[in-house]
């Protein structure tokens, strides 16, 4: 398996994800500054890490969505290949549209930052496929904006659609419907203000992101 | 040539920043503040002569998210 990371200036969770990828996949991923134009032949596994790109400048995520290497991994999300945004990942992939909505402000204008339960609202992705439905999970959240926002017809439809694949077990930031982490329609791009990487090593006070690492990156045990 | 975009928030999304901007004045005494909005207003020096089309594609892509904000081009 041939993983990416993908790396903006002000990107802080890039060696976290990259540990989290090499991990479970056996081999270091690439790590894709984002003036690049391609990624490696190959690659079948994209991540977007934590941070604040570009200083959070304009809006969270949004001069990262305009770099060059993002058009090819629209391309590649377009093919298929699986895409992991997490936190400002998740925030660029909103921005990118790859993923709906948006990530304003957190309702009680505090940066959150602790381990918070989450539910496995849809255990059937490429990403979820390790949990169970309704099993509940703790991994942390660490953000300022993180408070998902879209109209009442998308979140119907995606609700519908069973692309909502985590929800707050409690409210954490203002999030419509208590949405943690979104697919899209296909299901191979998923954006989620929790950070699964942080929670893979019993040192870590949990390992439950790590069953996301292993559902998506084919290695189930 | 001076453009000015304005960027707000579209009717119906929470402003949880100007809810709290809101909340300060009424703690410096100024009542009678029915409500605070916050946006962002973004000032561009263009080439005379720059289209409308242009600044709105401009806007549309980049400078406002249009799934949460509205914006507005004033020309001189």
């Amino acid at each position: 398996m041939k993983t990416a990371v993908i790396v903006f200036p002000g990107s802080n969770c890039d060696r976290d994800m990259a540990i989290a990828l090499e991990q479970v996949a056996g081999r270091a991923p690439a790590m894709v500054w984002h003036r690049e134009t391609e990624l490696p032949d190959g690659t079948d596994f994209i991540a977007l890490p934590g941070g604040f790109s570009y200083g959070d400048y304009l809006r969270s995520g949004a001069m990262a969505a305009r770099s060059p290497i993002l058009r090819s991994v629209a391309d590649a999300a377009g093919r298929g290949v699986p895409v992991l945004g997490v936190c400002n990942g998740f925030q660029v992939l909103t921005e990118a549209l790859l993923l709906p909505g948006a990530l304003m402000r957190n309702a009680g204008l505090n940066f959150v930052c602790r381990t918070v339960p989450l539910k496995v609202e849809n255990s059937q992705s490429l990403f979820t496929a390790s949990y169970s439905a309704g099993e509940e999970i703790n991994i942390p959240v660490a953000h300022h904006d993180g408070n998902y926002f879209a109209d009442a017809a998308t979140l119907d439809r995606i609700e519908g659609e069973g692309r909502v694949a985590f929800r707050y077990a409690d409210p954490v930031n203002g999030s419509a419907r208590d949405i943690a982490g979104v697919l899209n329609d296909a299901g191979n791009v998923l954006g989620m203000m929790p950070h699964p990487e942080r929670a893979i090593d019993r040192a870590h006070g949990g390992t439950d992101g790590l069953r996301l690492f292993e559902a998506a990156l084919g290695v189930l045990a | 040539m001076k453009v000015n975009v304005y960027v707000t928030l579209k009717p119906g999304v929470l402003d949880p920043q100007g809810k709290a901007i809101h909340h300060a004045l009424e703690g410096l005494g100024f009542g009678g503040v029915a409500d605070v909005r916050a946006g962002r207003f973004i000032e561009l020096d263009v080439a005379d002569g720059t289209s409308d089309a242009d600044l709105d594609a401009m806007c549309a892509k980049l400078l406002a998210n249009t799934v949460i904000e509205n914006y507005r081009i004033e020309r001189p």
